[in-house]
């Protein structure tokens, strides 16, 4: 058989169009607060905070390989952090964003021992971690334990302009950190992560340094759980080391996530969309609501392991973000949809 | 001083206990179950409620939880875990820890949030004790907890190595296609040692419940517990197991004299120092999975 002819197709007409969408919607988001009400921009906010939870875990667990049930830890550590940090004298908004960064800067020393452990270890071991973090949270004074503190330093500013740049701040985390992954992922380190993903093993064997590409993620991914929480603070305002350091983000992060469709771009995104509306409607329900969480991200595990996105992709060959490469053969992009090939997104 | 030492050594026997199953698991089908406390939580609810309800003291209401236990292994095994183990190294534990948070807040919504104990249903043993030379007293129902953890702990070993089902669990934890071939059937295999490690786990929650007091949400903590216990003392082996809950323990009970908040403390902290020097000493090779990917 001759060669076949193929393109490399990293853009498509419909990718095209996502992006534009995409700077459209944040730039009418942008401008949300001069028409949307308070009650509506809070819950945007906290729509934001889901979508960087779900996008930071699933970089985590979806490309890096990587199933933490600790990631509360960072959470946890970058709403304390802004804390201490407001305390000190510093802007709360400044402090929110210093924080997540320390945070970050903590996760690179603790990546060394942790990545050494493979699977349920690493997802436990993080389990332990945050544990242990939100007991040593709890010996400090400005926390007074469960009793927790407030983040009083956003009292400088009034409610209107409090809640704007809240809203601003997390439209600019989503933004940012969405953005940041899309290009990472595009990039050479992209093709790096993604082939770990696939196999790590293999990607080892063609020269891919597996560890410190999984090191990069881990620190991002801690990165972004720390933005969040910081983020969660600003809107509910008060710290109990409890309600943050509690395993049921980590619940949440994995609802979304497999839900949405583990391991694609888009399917974290979806996911916590999702999740949101759920939330919105059954949140009241209180456990029965955990329940049904806990049972879709077990149902979705084990029955349909791609995720709502992962399956419509496969199906359709849809690639609205798209991340990796893909041979077309033959040079029309259209070909690819009567026929969609098996290849890694 | 003695005293606390001593106390920490019967309390390392419960967290032998709750690794024992998780351990066992772990070597003989490399899942890490983190439905595993809270597994051990519905047990000691079981009791509980037969024991509240129905007056079937905890003793004899084991006669019924342990078969219940090993039945919910093999529908676990069967529903969830042999498909989670086709689909690959991670969906095992996303699946269990959905089945956790299924189980916490379930029994969280039957009964509430009021703390629940065996206690009262165990006549004296409760608060039995001996008195050891010195005038230490030790409570009867901790020695009871230990003896039954290594008598737990030895029966698992004598079980994979002397038992036509337990060399085939070994076989089919070494190579379930090979296995297979030589007439294993595997699924039975993994069925069987799911089943077993629920009894190990019914008898976790029965320790539970008899020494103390549970919560719905107290399945998180017994699976660190049991989790740091395996870890210390090193996955699969019968005295580590045992070793690793008296060091954790032992961290536990001297951690508790400085501060409130040291039992837990030292616990996590000794766990963590016990990992990462173990990391550093192997040169940064995974110690524990090293068993399970041969």
């Amino acid at each position: 058989m001759s060669a076949v002819a193929f393109t490399v197709e990293r853009w498509t007409p419909a990718a095209r169009l996502t992006i534009a969408a995409t700077v459209v919607l944040a730039v009418v988001a942008a401008l949300a607060p001069l028409w949307l009400g308070p009650g509506a921009m809070d819950r945007l906010t906290i729509l934001f905070v889901y979508v960087i939870l779900a996008a930071m875990w699933n970089a985590l667990a979806g490309y890096g390989g990587l199933v933490s049930v600790g990631q509360q830890v960072f959470f946890g550590l970058g709403a304390y952090f802004t804390i201490r940090l407001a305390d000190a004298g510093i802007d709360p908004f400044v402090a929110m964003v210093a924080g997540a960064v320390i945070v970050g800067v903590i996760a690179v020393p603790l990546s060394f021992p942790m990545l050494q452990l493979r699977g349920g270890e690493f997802a436990i071991g993080m389990w332990v971690v945050a544990e242990l973090a939100h007991l040593l949270v709890n010996l400090d004074p400005l926390i007074r334990g469960e009793t927790g503190t407030s983040l009083i330093a956003l009292n400088a500013y009034d409610a209107p302009m409090r809640r704007n740049l809240i809203y601003w701040l997390a439209l600019v985390s989503v933004a940012g950190l969405l953005g940041g992954l899309f290009l990472l992922l595009r990039s050479r380190i992209g093709a790096s992560i993604q082939a770990i993903r696939d196999s790590e093993e293999a990607a080892a064997s063609l020269g891919v340094e597996v560890t410190r590409t999984k090191r990069l993620i881990f620190v991002l991914a801690a990165f972004g759980a720390a933005l969040a929480g910081a983020l969660w603070l600003a809107t509910a305002l008060t710290f109990q080391p409890k309600a943050y350091f509690s395993v049921q983000w980590t619940a949440y992060m994995i609802f979304m996530v497999l839900v949405g469709g583990i391991g694609t771009f888009e399917g974290a995104i979806i996911g916590a969309v999702i999740f949101f509306a759920i939330e919105t409607w059954f949140g009241a329900a209180g456990v029965w609501y955990l329940v049904g969480l806990g049972a879709a991200a077990l149902v979705f595990a084990l029955l349909l392991p791609r995720g709502i996105w992962g399956s419509v992709e496969r199906r359709t060959g849809l690639r609205l973000l798209p991340v990796g490469y893909r041979l077309v053969v033959g040079a029309s992009p259209a070909a690819v949809r009567a026929a969609p090939l098996k290849e890694t997104s | 001083m003695i005293n606390t030492i001593i106390q920490g050594v019967l309390l390392g026997g419960y967290y032998a206990l709750i690794a024992a199953g998780l351990s066992f698991m772990f070597s003989v089908m490399h899942v890490i179950n983190l439905a595993h406390g809270s597994l051990a939580v519905l047990a000691a609810y079981a009791l509980f409620v037969l024991a509240q309800s129905y007056g079937i003291p905890p003793f004899l209401g084991l006669l019924i939880v342990l078969p219940l236990m090993a039945v919910i292994g093999v529908i676990l095994q069967r529903l969830v875990l042999e498909r989670a183990m086709r689909a690959g190294q991670l969906v095992p534990i996303l699946a269990t820890f959905g089945l956790s948070i299924v189980i916490d807040n379930a029994l969280f919504e039957a009964f509430g949030a009021n703390t629940r104990s065996l206690g009262n249903f165990i006549g004296s043993l409760s608060y039995d004790s001996v008195e050891l030379p010195g005038g230490i007293f030790v409570g009867k129902l901790a020695i009871g907890i230990f003896a039954v953890a290594v008598v737990v702990l030895v029966g698992l070993q004598l079980f994979l190595s002397y038992t036509a089902y337990g060399r085939a669990i070994r076989a089919t934890a070494a190579d379930a296609d090979t296995a297979g071939l030589v007439g294993i059937n595997a699924r039975r295999a993994n069925a069987v040692a799911t089943a077993i490690a629920l009894v190990t786990v019914g008898l976790a929650g029965a320790a539970l419940g008899m020494r103390g007091t549970f919560d719905a949400y107290a399945g998180g903590s017994q699976l660190l517990f049991g989790f740091e216990a395996a870890v210390i003392g090193g996955v699969g082996s019968v005295w580590g197991t045992l070793v690793g809950g008296i060091v954790l323990a032992l961290a536990q009970s001297l951690g508790a004299r400085i501060s409130p908040l040291g039992f837990l403390i030292a616990g996590h902290g000794v766990f963590l120092v016990v990992l990462f020097v173990r990391i550093w000493l192997a040169g940064g090779v995974a110690f524990l999975t090293q068993r399970a990917a041969a």
